[in-house]
């Protein structure tokens, strides 16, 4: 359950990043891409407040919101992975590589890890299908993921971890 | 040709033309140029920690020499790639550039004389030195035309494009009657290269006619097809060639605003697109009054958000006006009440892009390539089991094979070709007896396949025919808006019968209730994608039927690909005791010794199926072999 605190805090987040932006009915696609740039999801918080500054139906919003693939409903982790699965990758073996991201993190794709530090996702076509099995890791399509590079991509952002953990003590 | 008015238009552009020119002179000039290609693809190679390298060398050896970023040249293959330009020598390109190369090529063949040969594709221009591009045999099937610039100038400049006859054809258009652009557009019989290759010149005066303003145009550019990255490669590369032929489709029609519809899983593309519109608003090329006539135009980017029945035109319509993307009857068709119920034209981003050249070259010019009823070119993204994969450009009525084998360099690790699947989930599977068909959009149609956007992927002797229908099936299923009953629950019905395939479960009676399902789904959908969601199944049944009988019969897939059907296994023989290159690398700790003879033994509870340890096997002993049914495995 999201908190009282929580949800007053999304709300107010949502309007600020509302002001800015136009109340046409038209606009509320590119409205809730702007505030999911903002949040890094759509809790249902944010949703109420995009149909109240549109002046339309909740119902509106929230079909819209299920019915892409690019919104999502839960937060997201500090690390974003998209395992593409455009035809050229599926043949190459695209589907084993989802199966070792998920064998690893513990999760399923939509999914967040308990500690919230990556999200896993599949993309349809990410349009590297030259470079096949991709994956896209915050944004940055890696080439030829193998279940062995999915280990070494973890690896790095392990270590990358135990760094920040220094720092901090 | 009558100019209906003598306006500034010709002196105002000549001196837009002048000065970008001079810009581009003056780059030429310098004692050396390097472009990197840093399209999307480009940059999943390395393309950035390259251009990083050259700019580092470049300042620690105190040069002062233009690196520019420039898009995709279609030598997917051969990424990272970058062109250097020096005195005295041709331009030449250079294949799998990475940091180390790029500081070489620095100081042995910029600050020195040394061309680094070893890591050269191949030269722009004829020369004595290194062959170049165009002697190679793929040049001679090759045409490109709405592919020229890409990969050559700095898509984030607008005066690369301008220099190199950019907007030309816009300056010339504004100085004719519209219809007669229209005319011109219908003579070169130019068909949408969207997919359904509808006439563009039709839909273009249909809009004219029709009554209501403001009109729209509206670029696609939701290349949602899982293999296809052709718009995302012209968008990346080549923007402005979209801008100019949005805004001579806008003139013609007498559109006043129009709209790109782009896919959000494109950035790079969402990026230089903004750009090169900024660009074309400052110099007048857009806005109002462009270029002192009395046509107004101005394009807005709109960000898609991941369906793919956007792709459709009338889901789009409802995307753009902020609704779920669901699909509308048609008619009435968009051309006459599209966006916010006014005549609107959607094209595709390829067919934009042939608008200028046909302004610039005439309709004879545009009607003399290709077939007679399909003249031009098309534009190919090929990927898969191929040689050369990368973004090819042929005149219509090139073969199959020719693309395949003469201009992707045939099959790799020396397999066989087993099939070309084209035009993604609408399209189909085509073997090899289907090779020597001429590609157009009618003899595809007849062969059970779709031009589609133009997703073309190669399958070799590993990849189950199988398993492709269901992975299809799951996408579209997955895609269905929802909105007709047989395309949402009969994709669904569909997708169980092949994954049950795929699992050595079914009948054989299932086919027959397969394809009769399939060709009800057709029936029963009202837009492109329900109709078209069987075709993977249909083409395959026609021509691969026998692989799915295996399937069912005897629990084997021939391919060695679905994973149920499959396993891993190590012969004794072959294993060498020393070794342990597997044990290492499985992923899920399955391999171990035998505890007496120390061969390697795969544990076929515990075995995923990844094929790790197949790839590390090492060549010498090849001891990992897959086999089919599961059985097959000796105890």
């Amino acid at each position: 359950m999201v908190k009282t605190e929580e949800k007053t805090k999304i709300r107010e987040q949502t309007r600020r990043i509302l002001k800015r932006l136009s109340r046409k009915r038209g606009n509320l696609i590119p409205t809730l891409q702007r505030v999911q740039a903002g949040l890094g999801y759509l809790p249902r918080e944010a949703m109420l407040e995009v149909a109240k500054f549109l002046g339309i139906p909740e119902i509106d919003v929230y079909g819209v919101v299920t019915f892409y693939n690019q919104f999502r409903l839960n937060p997201p982790g500090r690390h974003s992975i998209r395992v593409c699965l455009g035809t050229a990758c599926h043949m190459k073996g695209g589907y084993i590589t989802l199966d070792a991201w998920k064998r690893r993190l513990k999760i399923d794709r939509g999914q967040t890890t308990p500690d919230r530090e990556f999200d896993l996702d599949t993309v349809a076509c990410v349009g590297c299908c030259v470079m096949a099995p991709v994956t896209v890791v915050d944004d940055k399509p890696e080439a030829k993921v193998e279940p062995t590079k999915v280990d070494g991509i973890l690896l790095s952002f392990e270590r990358e971890r135990q760094k920040r953990g220094k720092k901090k003590r | 040709m009558k100019a209906i008015k003598p306006t500034g238009i010709a002196p105002t552009f000549q001196e837009i033309k002048r000065q970008a020119q001079a810009r581009w002179r003056e780059l030429q000039g310098a004692r050396a140029v390097i472009m990197v290609g840093a399209a999307t693809c480009g940059r999943a190679a390395g393309a950035l920690t390259v251009l990083r390298a050259f700019r580092d060398e470049l300042k620690k050896q105190n040069l002062d020499l233009p690196v520019i970023e420039v898009g995709c040249m279609g030598h997917c293959y051969a990424e990272p790639v970058a062109i250097i330009a020096r005195e005295g020598y041709p331009p030449i390109v250079y294949q799998q550039v990475n940091p180390v190369i790029a500081r070489r090529l620095v100081k042995e063949f910029i600050l020195g004389n040394d061309p680094c040969l070893d890591s050269v594709l191949g030269a722009l221009e004829e020369s004595e030195l290194v062959p170049s591009l165009a002697d190679f045999p793929r040049a001679q099937f090759e045409q490109k035309i709405i592919l020229k610039n890409c990969g050559y100038i700095d898509p984030e400049e607008i005066d690369h494009y301008i220099a190199n006859g950019g907007y030309s054809a816009l300056a010339k258009a504004l100085q004719l009657k519209p219809e007669k652009i229209i005319n011109e557009v219908k003579k070169s019989g130019l068909r949408g290269r969207g997919g359904a290759g509808f006439a563009t010149g039709q839909k273009w005066a249909t809009c004219r006619q029709a009554p209501g303003m403001p009109k729209y145009i509206i670029c696609n550019a939701d290349e949602g097809d899982p293999g296809a990255f052709m718009d995302r490669a012209i968008l990346e590369s080549d923007p402005h060639s979209v801008i100019e032929g949005m805004s001579i489709a806008g003139y013609a029609v007498g559109a006043r605003y129009g709209y790109i519809y782009v896919r959000a899983e494109y950035p790079l593309a969402v990026h230089r697109t903004r750009i090169a519109l900024r660009q074309a608003r400052k110099l007048n090329l857009l806005g109002k009054s462009i270029l002192g006539s009395d046509f107004s135009f101005d394009i807005k980017l709109f960000q898609g958000s991941g369906a793919f029945v956007c792709g459709e035109e009338s889901a789009l319509i409802a995307s753009l006006e902020g609704r779920a993307g669901t699909p509308n009857n048609r008619p009435p068709y968009p051309a006459v009440s599209g966006l916010n119920g006014r005549p609107t034209v959607v094209n595709n981003v390829k067919t934009l892009a042939f608008i200028r050249h046909i302004v610039d070259k005439g309709a004879k010019w545009f009607a003399g390539i290709g077939t007679p009823n399909s003249p031009g070119t098309a534009v190919f993204a090929l990927a898969g089991k191929v040689v050369n994969t990368g973004l090819v450009e042929v005149p219509m009525g090139t073969s199959l094979r020719q693309v395949v084998f003469d201009v992707g360099s045939g099959i790799p690790k020396g397999k066989k070709f087993k099939a070309v699947q084209i035009g993604g989930p609408s399209g189909g599977c085509l073997p090899e007896s289907a090779l020597d068909l001429p590609i157009d959009f009618d003899s595809l149609a007849e062969a059970g396949a779709m031009m589609g956007s133009g997703g073309m992927i190669v399958l070799d002797e590993d990849d189950c025919m199988v398993e492709i229908a269901r992975y299809f099936l799951e996408f579209t299923q997955r895609e269905s808006c929802g909105k007709c009953t047989f395309c949402r629950l009969g994709t669904k019905q569909m997708l169980e019968t092949l994954s049950e395939f795929t699992k050595g479960k079914g009948q054989i009676k299932d086919l027959d209730k397969l394809s009769e399902l399939a060709e009800d789904v057709k029936a029963g959908s009202l837009c492109g994608l329900g109709r078209t969601a069987p075709n993977p199944i249909l083409t395959n049944l026609r021509y691969f039927r026998d692989e799915y009988e295996a399937h069912i019969r005897e629990g084997r897939c021939p391919a060695l690909m679905c994973p149920e059907l499959i396993a891993y296994y190590i012969i004794p023989e072959k294993c060498e005791l020393t070794c342990d290159a597997c044990v290492g690398t499985c992923t899920v700790e399955a391999i171990s010794s035998h505890h007496k003879k120390r061969y390697k033994i795969i544990d076929q509870e515990k075995c995923v199926k990844c094929g790790t340890c197949l790839t590390s096997c090492p060549p010498q002993y090849n001891a990992i072999i897959k086999v089919s049914p599961p059985s097959a495995v000796p105890d």
